[in-house]
């Protein structure tokens, strides 16, 4: 049989390429390549020529001449003086901030949505889904653009805070909410502050220190210790104690009125906060069904053996629903954070200065280099996205049930 | 038995009671709210917390909706009618209706066209939305896109035939070739097609006057007509490329497998806004010196690149779903590659997919909306463009976005609706 069924060898015809299934794949691969390499040549010839044609080459000379725009919200050092490469690295760190506070805001508000949606109250079940609803189904451009109007339209001017007769106020006297943005109290660092902050630091070393020894009792000799309010002390006293031993070196600077605006403290521009809360709010409604699925996929029978062990509720809910409600919400949630990411690029529209506003904006017009510049923005977010794909892998290969 | 007890007790009854009714507080209304809405002191501030934002809400939109005005010409108008009352205008709407749904250049006597378009795009997605309507409404869905095609760019109406006349020719080729195998037949098929469009190309350029509508070019086109024809347009065209994409991916072959990851990879990498500037900016240097496509065509190129690799990640999905022994079986059968795809593995792997390509199309549809940063004037674009920067209108926001936000919902809430509906139809497993 098997003399049969073998290839006759050596007889290699120039049709097996085609009617061979052996050697049928590398023709249809060497065919793609061929066209690959073709398509590309084609489209490389077409912008040589394009190119030529205009007058323009491909150089990245332009990073390093003066920008000569302002920024008005940065977070390092920059004038209209330095460099579009700088410029390019105060839009990178905008991106990063606001997908970084977008991020914890859009978690915090789904994990409480998704819970309440869970709910056995009624009324709150029912709005929870009128929120992920609305929320879902209606462009995240729209909810961008329309807590810009409430900006606009709604808050207050800060000449409005000025007078005797100022039709708004500050609330507790330090946050000022103006159509321009939020202005809240920054903190001062004195002489003798860094003591206090390595304090701080060092009792929340403490508390893992802490609660590393409970769980060591507990599992030893079956000792339960309360974790909870000593976790609080360890955090409050040590600082606080250090605080007033080293005199109060941390001070608030407080917003006030000099003129037409707010001087001192933080402020949050209009389109910071716009965008912030739009992606925030758009992508919790997303992370609310992630949630929710996670919690549904813990069948019941999980909780009922729980309880049937004589675990307390809370400890159900920490020990045994959540980590396996974890596994199953995780990876879509930091497929979330990667949406949420990629859509504060929308900034543009309401002209807060993130990449896309500075290097694929107002960069890109002034020098003309679009291909560059694109490129460049494109290599951004594609490295983003790889590191936090690359980070889930791992995650997902840590997590993933252990079978045999 | 009866009588165990007659000695110890005194009295034994010996017919039920009649049944009384349960306790006040264990029934009807008052049993769901104590169950649903006051069951613990945190369930009851919840609910009063609900029940005072939803009077919040109420209570200010209601005169706001109550008073609203519809027949002014101008904000400053309406806000001399309201006399200092809180009311909306919706004037704007009933103003620049035209404006939001078809852009500020399309030409009115031309309105019907696209309204005509789109009510027949409800006849031609019906036998393909429900399965149980007549099979034969899938010759007009077939017929449909070089109908609309004519009907909202206008110019001869030999144009659209002459490429539906080439797909057929193609067709018909492809089934007299498939018999060798499907990749003759594929190729037959293009020959053909290619060959009888460049053939017929003298018919459309020497009579352009025969059975023409006005022709509109594509910058004219707006509002919320071109949300919807990106969309229609990109959903539809990226699914047969996301198959493609999703079948090479699962190649065995490293070459094409390698191109489908680093395409997939990277369009899933880079926002959408980077792919318009690239469309808006970039793409024209790579098409032949002297060419000159049209932004809207560019737009949907790179717009159908973006879904494909967003649908190809679900069908993979769907095809790694199946059971290796659905594989095993057609090649047990002695089908061969495109055999096995076609008549058993993609049914079963697009039946999978189908949530989530749903999920695709509709973020697809309300990502159309980016558009409006590159400067083309759809509904969002309209809006903050023309709308809210004219004399008459600036500062009408919230009736604006109100009007958007409805309309999205509405078209992305029934889309996904339907989905859940159709999943329903579809699962064939008894459950």
């Amino acid at each position: 049989m098997s003399t049969i069924s073998d290839p006759p060898s050596g007889s290699f015809q120039l049709s097996m390429l085609i009617n061979d299934t052996r050697y049928r794949s590398y023709t249809f691969q060497f065919i793609a390549l061929i066209l690959l390499i073709i398509a590309f040549a084609y489209l490389g010839y077409n912008l040589l020529s394009n190119l030529q044609a205009a007058g323009l080459n491909i150089s990245y000379q332009f990073l390093g001449e003066p920008a000569g725009y302002d920024i008005n919200q940065t977070l390092i050092e920059y004038t209209s003086q330095s460099s579009h490469w700088r410029a390019s690295v105060v839009g990178v760190l905008n991106t990063l901030l606001v997908a970084f506070l977008g991020c914890i805001m859009a978690t915090v508000i789904g994990v409480v949505v998704g819970v309440l949606r869970l709910s056995n109250n009624w009324l709150v079940r029912q709005l929870m889904s009128i929120y992920v609803e609305i929320f879902r189904n209606v462009p995240v451009l729209i909810w961008i653009l329309i807590i810009m109007a409430v900006f606009i339209a709604i808050l207050p001017q800060p000449r409005d805070f000025r007078g005797e007769d100022a039709t708004a106020s500050m609330v507790l006297g330090s946050f000022a909410f103006t159509g321009r943005g939020f202005y809240s109290p920054a903190p001062v660092f004195g002489p003798g502050s860094g003591v206090v902050i390595a304090v701080f630091f060092a009792s929340i070393a403490g508390i893992f220190a802490f609660r590393n020894y409970a769980k060591k009792a507990l599992f030893d000799r079956g000792q339960l210790i309360p974790t909870l309010w000593p976790s609080v002390a360890i955090l409050l006293i040590p600082s606080i104690l250090a605080f007033y031993l080293m005199g109060r070196p941390i001070t608030l600077d407080l917003p006030s009125l000099k003129g037409f605006n707010f001087q001192g403290g933080i402020f949050m521009r209009n389109s910071l906060i716009a965008l912030w809360f739009a992606l925030s709010i758009y992508t919790a409604a997303f992370i609310a069904e992630n949630v929710r699925a996670g919690i549904l996929a813990v069948s019941k029978g999980q909780t009922e053996a729980a309880a049937s062990l004589g675990l307390r509720p809370g400890r159900i809910m920490n020990l045994v629903v959540l980590p396996q409600a974890l596994r199953v919400i995780i990876p879509p949630l930091i497929s979330q954070y990667l949406n949420l990411t990629k859509n504060s690029s929308l900034a543009i529209a309401v002209g807060y200065m993130d990449l896309t506003g500075t290097l694929g904006g107002i960069t890109l017009n002034q020098t003309g280099r679009a291909i560059e510049a694109i490129f460049l923005l494109m290599l951004f977010y594609l490295a983003i996205s790889l590191a936090i794909s690359a980070i889930m892998n791992v995650y997902n290969n840590a997590v993933k049930l252990k079978e045999r | 038995m009866s009588d165990t007890h007659a000695q110890t007790v005194a009295f034994v009854r010996d017919t039920m009671l009649p049944e009384q009714p349960p306790p006040a507080s264990e029934a009807g209304v008052i049993k769901w709210m104590r169950e649903n809405l006051f069951k613990g002191w945190f369930n009851s501030i919840l609910t009063l917390l609900s029940i005072y934002f939803i009077y919040k809400i109420v209570s200010g939109a209601y005169p706001w909706f109550a008073n609203g005005i519809w027949n002014t010409s101008s904000l400053a108008e309406c806000r001399e009618m309201l006399d200092g009352m809180t009311g909306a205008c919706f004037s704007v709407l009933t103003e620049r209706w035209n404006q939001l749904l078809f852009g500020f250049k399309y030409p009115t006597e031309a309105y019907w066209r696209p309204t005509l378009a789109f009510v027949l795009l409800l006849v031609a997605i019906a036998p393909v939305l429900y399965p149980k309507a007549p099979r034969k409404l899938l010759v007009f869905t077939a017929i449909y896109p070089f109908l609309a095609f004519w009907l909202i760019w206008g110019g001869t109406l030999l144009t659209p035939l002459l490429v539906m006349v080439g797909l057929i020719a193609g067709y018909f080729a492809f089934k007299q070739f498939e018999r060798q195998s499907f990749s003759m037949g594929m190729l037959a098929g293009l020959v053909a097609t290619v060959v009888v469009i460049w053939a017929g190309g003298i018919f459309p350029a020497s009579m352009p006057d025969l059975l023409a509508l006005q022709a509109i070019p594509s910058r004219d086109l707006g509002g919320f007509m071109l949300n919807m024809i990106l969309g229609t347009v990109c959903v539809s065209l990226s699914l047969p490329l996301g198959i493609l994409l999703a079948l090479g991916r699962q190649s065995s072959m490293p070459i094409i497998k390698w191109i489908c990851v680093v395409f997939i990879e990277f369009i899933r990498g880079v926002p959408l806004i980077t792919l318009l500037f690239v469309a808006n900016v970039v793409l024209a240097y790579f098409f032949p010196p002297g060419s000159n496509i049209d932004l809207v065509l560019r737009v949907i190129i790179m717009i159908t690149m973006f879904s494909s690799a967003y649908i190809a990640e679900v069908i993979r999905g769907g095809l790694a779903a199946l059971p290796r022994g659905q594989y095993e079986a057609g090649d047990s059968l002695g089908l061969d590659y495109a055999q096995s795809m076609r008549f058993i593995i993609l049914p079963q792997a697009l039946k999978i997919s189908i949530p989530g390509i749903v999920n695709v199309a509709v973020g697809l549809f309300k990502d159309t909306t980016l558009v409006s940063v590159i400067s083309m004037f759809d509904l969002v674009g309209m809006i903050r463009g023309p709308i809210l920067a004219s004399t008459e209108w600036n500062g009408v926001y919230w009736e604006l976005w109100g009007f958007a936000v409805f309309v999205f919902f509405i078209v992305c809430f029934s889309i996904s609706k339907y989905s859940q509906w159709l999943e329903r139809q579809l699962a064939t497993d008894h459950r």
